[in-house]
């Protein structure tokens, strides 16, 4: 049979035009599968992306845990928490299709026949399909599991699969520190590729988030200005209103620097600093980021003290109703030294943006929920208004908002009506609810398709990780060694700590919240 | 959320009273709360005949979150000489310290004098500078005409016209003038989106140089949408069109070339209740084939290999339902899809003895 000269071998030439991109046939493997995360965001994610039809035609699912189920015990509990979570209310077909061939392995992560027992029931579901499925193993587990899981797969030759690709996608917190970032890091990369390595951070598949690169890079109103010679500083905020909300034995550890600040934050930071990179390929674009977060030089630790400030809230009043300190939260040691609330002045040491301050600040129990990105420009040359009374003149601020609405706000001077030349600020207001129709897709729906599909853009690369535990390390460390100051605290309900301040440059203040 | 509404309605009204309207209750909500905000994405008019007037309105209604900002209904009424009409300004109360968001729906019933200067009715109760999309589905192809200089985009359902040879002449008489978005075209989307899907995995995507058989199934009134879907593999795979011939089973018989190659092509009906496709089987000379088929909770795929083996098994996904396909016409207003138009020049290769006959 001939060849058609239209159809070239190495292209598909049925993918133009089409919104969703093809996946290919997959069996995915949650271990941590009877986890909270597996149950509230993975599986409904998965069902989500089922009855969309956006699954590959073959998909195999697998859960590991230590839990002792059945598979038909975990099918049970997996499709409870589909009905219970899922953004869209569950075709009972489609979820029947997508539950009835889950299969479940229960043993500890670091029990070779586990993965012996897995290696059995990928080769069955290869065996059943008649092709090759891609293989993508997710960790969903407690962190100290990950350099397990990793070494026992590559133990296993789970690591490589001649027919397909085999992926591995590693949920946050990626380390605890710089040190135990890189270790990960290295036994991770002992057993796979980097190529294969999907470090998830679910906030950089948030619709805002990507929304940040086209708000740069798909106006030319905002670059001419978007350096340092017309930029005076830059605010981020991530404030809650909640507390810890039960979550006392992770936020014990972890603290407000590497809850948010390590990841979220900087992400943030690097997406709206970085230069434009030439393509959004992974790479590319990565290339990009951690190009911005090495010129991000880190603190001395003698000299975290001038450049970062840490809390803890107190008793105080959120919304009308009382709230407790963090000291007296379920499960909080009374002596607690953990930060509920961060905020860092930092710099980036390149020609864009040297000398343009960033405050980054973020806590639990503030006033309000709000994440907001606020770039504050520097003020006119000459003020020709202020013979006539103008005090109204601010400089210019463009504010990205995140949560609760996503949206753009450009602040301008503007004519009060009258005989004279007065001004006051005014707000030109876009809300990215009033222009779309779309909803924005779960987080991780998109980006466990994206795993699926080979396509690491919105996930971390080793050396990004390395990167942005380098610049938080250092603060870490200080605070560490400093078991003696006594910790700030902040009312519940409040600003935060009024020691803020003394980060802020002259003219310089934090946004009310 | 709780939701309210703003409502004003006037007999022998004009377009100018109607935008008078429109802005004094903008204004007042807007007074009311500042947290209220009006949905600018897109102008919707729509052209339907009276009777049906609450039909339509219904089916808008459901198509959820992708309804359009500002609606604009016109429902021709025989015998009517003046307008009347009624402004529904609908809204949800934002929680959470967010924004609400303000739909606007304008119902302005018409006479069938109206027709031809449509254009002079609706222009001044159009919200600016958005894409309008003019939908016209009881036909009043007069009115679509009058509209042509407003319109961005045209809706249109191939499969609702009498033929799909009529259904293919409009689109691209309409086609020189505004962007066409064809829900029969979007009735294939899952479709073209499974075949991509199953012939991308590299030990796959050769046989799409071996196809040696496309047989596309259908319901009896949607041999649009099955033209479409043929329409689109030969575009995509650069396959020469030749004109298909009627056969003994009210479906249509014929061949493509693949560059020197025959496709033998069928376009099957079959009797099934929801519209659109029923199922797709693409075969290779080789022994390869890949069938689709519409089923509970997605599509019943079954593969043949040449070593003689076989598969079963379900492709998940909920169907959409026609609210769903609306609501995605609605939707791909604002996106543009380079595919549609050397489908639809494809299929309409495959009527092409037809269309000569009509001339």
């Amino acid at each position: 049979m001939a060849t058609a000269q239209a159809v070239a071998p190495e292209t598909n030439p049925l993918v133009p035009g089409l919104e969703r991109m093809p996946v290919h046939p997959t069996a995915m493997t949650i271990f941590g599968a009877t986890g909270d995360l597996a149950h509230r965001k993975l599986l409904p994610a998965l069902y989500n992306l089922a009855h969309e039809g956006t699954l590959p035609e073959r998909f195999e699912l697998i859960g590991v845990a230590r839990s002792e189920y059945s598979d038909e015990a975990f099918r049970d509990e997996a499709r409870s928490s589909i009905e219970r979570f899922s953004r869209t209310k569950p075709d009972p077909d489609v979820l029947d299709g997508l539950i009835s061939s889950i299969r479940y392995i229960p043993g500890s992560f670091d029990d070779a026949q586990v993965y012996e027992k897995l290696e059995q029931v990928l080769s069955e579901m290869r065996e059943e399909a008649g092709q090759p499925l891609n293989r993508v193993f997710y960790l969903s587990t407690a962190p100290q599991f990950f350099p397990v899981i990793a070494q026992a797969l590559g133990d296993a030759g789970l690591a490589k699969f001649e027919e397909a690709q085999t992926r591995i996608v590693i949920e946050k917190p990626f380390g605890s520190d710089l040190d135990s970032a890189r270790k990960l890091n290295t036994t991770v990369l002992e057993v796979f590729d980097e190529s294969q390595v999907y470090r998830i951070d679910h906030y950089l598949g948030k619709e805002t988030v990507q929304n940040l690169l086209a708000f740069r890079f798909a106006n030319a109103l905002f670059e001419p200005v978007w350096n340092r010679n017309y930029i005076d500083y830059v605010q981020i905020t991530a404030a809650e209103d909640i507390g810890i909300e039960g979550r006392a034995g992770y936020y014990e550890h972890a603290g407000a620097l590497r809850d948010l600040v390590q990841n979220h934050m900087l992400q943030l930071l690097a997406l709206l600093t970085i230069e434009p990179p030439a393509s959004f390929e992974a790479n590319r674009l990565r290339n990009e980021k951690v190009k911005l977060l090495e010129a991000i030089l880190p603190p001395k630790v003698r000299d975290v003290r001038s450049m970062a400030v840490r809390a803890q809230y107190e008793q105080g009043v959120v919304g009308g109703n009382q709230a407790a300190p963090y000291r007296e939260e379920e499960g909080v040691d009374p002596h607690s030294r953990t930060e509920t609330y961060a905020a860092l002045r930092l710099e980036i040491s390149n020609w864009r943006w040297a000398g343009v301050p960033f405050y980054l600040r973020t806590g639990k129990r503030l006033a309000q929920k709000l994440t907001e990105i606020v770039v504050t420009l520097k003020p006119v040359p000459h003020l020709a208004f202020q013979s006539q009374g103008s005090v109204g003149v601010l400089p210019n601020q463009v504010t990205l908002m995140v949560q609760p609405d996503e949206g753009v706000s450009v602040s301008l001077g503007a004519k009060i009506p009258g005989p004279q030349l007065r001004i006051r600020p005014v707000n030109m207001e876009f809300h990215y609810g009033t222009s779309f129709m779309s909803q924005s897709p779960e987080a991780y729906e998109r980006l466990i398709l994206d795993a699926m599909r080979g396509d690491a853009t919105l996930f971390t690369r080793n050396d990004e990780i390395e990167a942005l535990w380098g610049i938080i390390d250092p603060i870490l460390t200080a605070w560490h060694r400093d078991t003696r100051s006594p910790i700030r605290l902040y009312p519940a309900g409040s600003q935060g700590p009024a020691a803020a301040n003394s980060l802020l440059r002259p003219g310089h203040a934090w946004r009310r919240l | 959320m709780s939701p309210g509404e703003d409502l004003w309605t006037e007999r022998d009204t004009n377009p100018d009273a109607i935008e008078d309207a429109l802005r004094e209750l903008l204004h007042e909500r807007h007074a009311e709360n500042e947290t209220l905000a009006p949905a600018r994405v897109l102008n919707l008019i729509v052209v339907v005949d009276r009777d049906w007037k609450g039909e339509v309105s219904n089916r808008l209604q459901r198509v959820g979150r992708y309804h359009a900002s500002r609606t604009v209904l016109c429902a021709v009424e025989e015998g009517r000489t003046t307008l009347d009409a009624r402004v529904v300004m609908a809204y949800d109360e934002p929680g959470d310290g967010g924004i609400g968001l303000i739909r606007e729906q304008v119902e302005i019933d018409i006479g069938p004098e109206h027709l031809s200067r449509l254009q002079t009715i609706v222009d001044p109760v159009l919200a600016r500078e958005l894409p309008t999309m003019v939908w016209s589905p009881h036909g009043h192809d007069e009115a679509v005409d009058a509209l042509a200089e407003l319109t961005d985009v045209v809706l249109l359902d191939s499969d609702e016209q009498p033929s799909a040879v009529e259904a293919f002449e409009r689109a691209r008489h309409i086609s020189r003038s505004a962007y066409v978005v064809d829900l029969a075209w979007l009735r294939t989307t899952p479709w073209r989106e499974r075949l991509a899907a199953s012939f991308d995995p590299p030990y796959r995507r050769a046989a799409l140089a071996e196809i040696a058989t496309v047989a596309v199934r259908h319901r009896a009134n949607a041999a649009a949408s099955a033209l479409l879907l043929v329409g689109w593999l030969s575009s995509r795979l650069g396959w020469q069109v030749t004109a298909l011939g009627n056969n003994d089973d009210d479906g249509l018989d014929g061949e493509a070339d693949a560059d020197g190659r025959d496709v033998a092509l069928k376009i099957e009906p079959v009797s099934q209740e929801v519209p659109g496709l029923a199922g797709v089987t693409i075969a290779s000379g080789e022994g390869f084939s890949l069938s689709l088929d519409r089923g509970p909770g997605g599509l019943h795929a079954h593969v043949h290999r040449p070593d003689g083996s076989e598969s079963e098994w379900r492709v998940l996904g909920a169907s959409r339902g026609e609210a769903g396909i609306l609501g995605e016409g609605v939707r791909q207003a604002l996106l543009r899809d380079p595919t549609y138009a050397p489908a639809l020049q494809a299929a309409r290769g495959f009527c092409a003895v037809v269309l000569k006959e009509r001339r």
